[in-house]
């Protein structure tokens, strides 16, 4: 029942957290920026609307969205949010959910190579590229995580007496494994200084220019997928700032989502004071996140076990 | 050289005095002034009693000259011996049908049928949508591909059409396309009432409103004999630096979001409405329209706009100093800025590229300086110091045109000279004329060109926005760029697109 509650906040709550970023982003500029709710607005305008499909595209256009939209549910359903057991988990879950995502991003990316625009199919190249180095830098923090902790899934790695967080010797990698996972979810979910999620250059932009030909609830469906994406990604982080192993339920998920709000937070200051890498420097940025985390796993090799 | 008149800015030249060359003559004498640096202020045709007649203003650093020649149906390209003529001489076969043979790229400019109906030189029928009968210049290999951009765009930007040829991520070739935006405007200011001109001149381009009306004001004051006191030109003069200024300040702003670097591009957003309040306090228009007319200026400045003036323009510069560091010392910036989209020296003299663009390449050329009109003969001129041709030179040269630019009107703002309102009134031109007038707009060298028939009616308008020199500039600096770097470079540029299409 716990689970069920939790699971069901946090997809209610995630859109609420994606605004604070624009809130950060106006406020360091001078501006009153948009109301709190914007998401929920854009998203309650977005599903009262039709689609419009191009003649030129297929069942694989109209695929795209809703599989994508999915995968992210499937990841949060075996995510522990604020210490509470995840609703499904069993051994190994964790490699199954990083291809649930791939599987997500490798649909938004053919629904992006239907529409036959020069633009999407640039912009899905961008994607593809980007992604797979980020997934390398995910798969080695696996490796780390199952030589700390021996088990290869979110709930045994976050909750119980053996959770892996910043709170136990092991901190020092952690360190490490943070500040690459703060790049990873920069990259895989379009922020400053990897892609820009406010532009309308189209030649400029990876992921929104995959998502241009969408209109509606399918919009509007990428619009919540990327708020739970991001929100995902946070949680990460923030499962490993703290344990949240408090026998008060409310004040372990108050905690959890005030370390939340101060990762959006961070989100928006990185996203007010630097510009965007030039296309070519992205790559570099984000292999640094695997150097660190590699880092951290041949460390271990001296001093676990 | 014996053969070329020497003219001066705004003077008005008898039109018997222009030396009229025999053709090859005529091409001999262009090509060689312009293979030693000379550059193309204007070459065009005009129709004269029946006969087709081109005309050619051409400059050194601080000279003009003239000279005509009769029109022959073809010719040998000037462009195949010197680029600097590629663009005009494809507007001459535009407009009035002449072939230039051996032109190495002929294309239409604006795509409409010619003045004389002529014989299309493209083999196009205008019924059809641009580009008509046109293949885009291709590019062919395993590993090409075309993007094509417009020519509706995704921002509220002027439509064009941009196909890029890239391998990958790096752009091969950028093509241009423009016209959407054709009205007709040098046939219309030669068709309406002398009255309605003013209005049309200032909707050439809209962000270039004072750079236009004052070379139309100034052009018909010489053919007028209308005297214009020192304290009209003040304004005048004030006038062309605010739009400057405010156009500055808005693209510093427009770079700075192009990079996702947000907080610039806020305060430059507002600091460009506070100039163009202060033209509204000017003019009465936030884009100081139905400010200059010929004869002076429609609204006089008084002791209370100038009040304002000095006051805003002291409380901004510091803001704006304090802004520009922001975007010029964070190291991302540097990064997306330095050593992209650059046009070196030798391109840009080839292309004649002229404004910041120029500048920034190190052509030093303004035409405040060079051709000083109003008052800025005694004012000092901008340095630039950042002339590498890339997206921080032009960038550094704003800055640096926008703090000088503040000098000026602090200069002038000093010199309390009263002036009285000149309301549009009618004159007589001067019969059989010719009058060239040339102005530093904020984008570089504007110019006009008027020719009267023996009535003193207007026989021909020729305009030269800027732009015309500089899109192909922008298409030289996307060359082996990433191609996600071009709404920067273009940004970098900026350039008219009603200006151009006309």
């Amino acid at each position: 029942m716990e689970s069920i509650v939790s699971f069901c906040f946090a997809i209610l709550v995630a859109p609420l957290l994606s605004a604070i970023i624009l809130k950060v982003k106006a406020f360091i500029a001078g501006r009153k920026g948009p109301p709190l709710l914007i998401k929920y607005y854009t998203l309650a305008k977005l599903f009262k609307k039709g689609s419009v499909y191009s003649t030129s595209s297929s069942f694989v256009f109209k695929l795209g969205p809703v599989v994508s939209f999915c995968s992210v549910v499937m990841v949060l359903l075996f995510f522990p949010l604020a210490g509470i057991k995840p609703l499904l988990s069993f051994h190994g879950d964790v490699i199954i959910l990083l291809y649930l995502m791939g599987l997500g991003r490798f649909f938004t990316i053919i629904a992006a190579l239907d529409t036959a625009s020069p633009f999407e199919g640039m912009g899905a190249a961008r994607e593809a590229y980007f992604s797979t180095l980020a997934e390398a830098t995910l798969f080695v923090i696996l490796l780390l995580f199952y030589r700390l902790n021996g088990s290869f899934s979110f709930a045994a790695f976050f909750t119980g007496p053996a959770a892996i967080n910043l709170w136990s010797p092991t901190a020092s990698l952690l360190l490490l494994v943070i500040v690459a996972l703060f790049i990873v979810l920069l990259t895989e979910n379009s922020r400053v200084p990897v892609d820009d999620p406010a532009t309308h250059l189209e030649l400029t932009m990876i992921h929104e220019v995959m998502i241009l030909d969408h209109s509606g609830p399918d919009l509007a469906l990428i619009e919540l997928g990327a708020s739970l994406k991001l929100f995902f990604y946070s949680a990460f982080i923030t499962c490993l700032l703290y344990p949240f192993q408090l026998d008060n339920g409310y004040l372990n998920g108050l905690i959890f989502y005030a370390l939340m709000g101060l990762i959006y937070v961070l989100v928006g200051i990185t996203e007010s004071i630097m510009a965007r890498y030039k296309m070519d420097l992205v790559p570099k940025f984000i292999l640094t996140s695997f150097a660190l985390v590699f880092f951290a796993a041949i460390l271990t090799m001296e001093f676990v076990q | 050289m014996d053969n070329l008149l020497k003219i001066a800015n705004g003077e008005r030249i008898k039109r018997s005095d222009i030396p009229s060359l025999p053709f090859h003559v005529f091409r001999q004498e262009l090509l060689q002034f312009a293979v030693n640096g000379g550059q193309i202020v204007h070459y065009f045709a005009y129709e004269d009693a029946g006969v087709l007649m081109v005309l050619a203003i051409v400059r050194s650093d601080a000279a003009l000259y003239a000279a005509a020649a009769e029109a022959p149906e073809a010719y040998h390209a000037l462009t195949a011996d010197c680029e600097k003529f590629h663009m005009f001489e494809r507007e001459i076969a535009e407009q009035y049908g002449v072939r230039p043979y051996e032109h190495p790229w002929l294309k239409h400019v604006r795509y409409h049928a010619n003045y004389r109906q002529r014989e299309d030189v493209f083999g196009n029928d205008y019924r059809q949508d641009i580009p008509g009968n046109y293949d885009y210049f291709p590019v062919e290999g395993e590993a090409i591909h075309e993007v094509a951009v417009g020519p509706v765009h995704a921002g509220i930007i002027e439509p064009g059409h941009f196909r890029f040829q890239c391998i990958g991520e790096e752009v091969l070739h950028l093509e241009i396309q423009l016209g959407y935006q054709h009205r007709g405007v040098e046939k219309m200011l030669t068709a309406v009432p002398r009255k309605r001109l003013p209005v049309i001149v200032e909707g050439i381009a809209g962000d270039t409103a004072i750079g236009h009306s004052l070379c139309y004001a100034q052009a018909i004051e010489s053919l007028g004999s209308l005297p214009v006191d020192e304290g009209a030109s003040i304004v005048r003069a004030i006038a062309l630096e605010l739009e400057r200024i405010a156009n500055h300040i808005g693209d510093l702003g427009a770079l700075s979001g192009d990079v996702a670097f947000n907080p610039p591009a806020a305060y430059f957003g507002r600091l460009r409405g506070e100039f163009l309040n202060l033209l509204l306090v000017l003019s009465g228009n936030r884009f100081g329209k139905g400010l200059v007319r010929p004869g002076g200026v429609a609204y006089t400045m008084g002791q209370e706009q100038r009040r304002i003036l000095i006051d805003k323009i002291k409380e901004t510069k510091l803001e704006i100093a304090h802004v520009c560091d922001l975007l010029f010392t964070a190291h991302t910036v540097q990064a997306r800025f330095d050593h992209t989209g650059t046009v070196d020296r030798e391109t840009a003299e080839k292309l004649g590229l002229v404004g910041y663009a120029g500048r920034a390449s190190g052509i030093a050329y303004d035409a405040r300086v060079s051709f000083p009109t109003e008052c800025y003969a005694g004012l000092p001129a901008s340095i630039n110091n950042k002339t590498d041709g890339d997206v921080a030179s032009r960038a550094a040269v704003r800055r640096e045109e926008v703090e000088h630019s503040f000098l000026l009107i602090e200069t002038l703002l000093a010199r309390e000279v009263a002036t009285e309102s000149v309301l549009a009134g009618d004159c007589k031109l001067a019969p059989s004329s010719l009058v060239v007038t040339i102005n530093e707009g904020w984008r570089g060298e504007v110019s006009h060109c008027l020719l009267t028939d023996a009535q003193g009616e207007i026989l021909r308008y020729k305009i030269k926005d800027p732009s015309f020199h500089n899109w192909t500039g922008l298409a030289m600096a996307l060359r082996h760029q990433g191609i996600s770097d071009f709404p920067l470079c273009n940004k970098s540029f900026n350039l008219s697109y009603c200006g151009f299409d006309l």
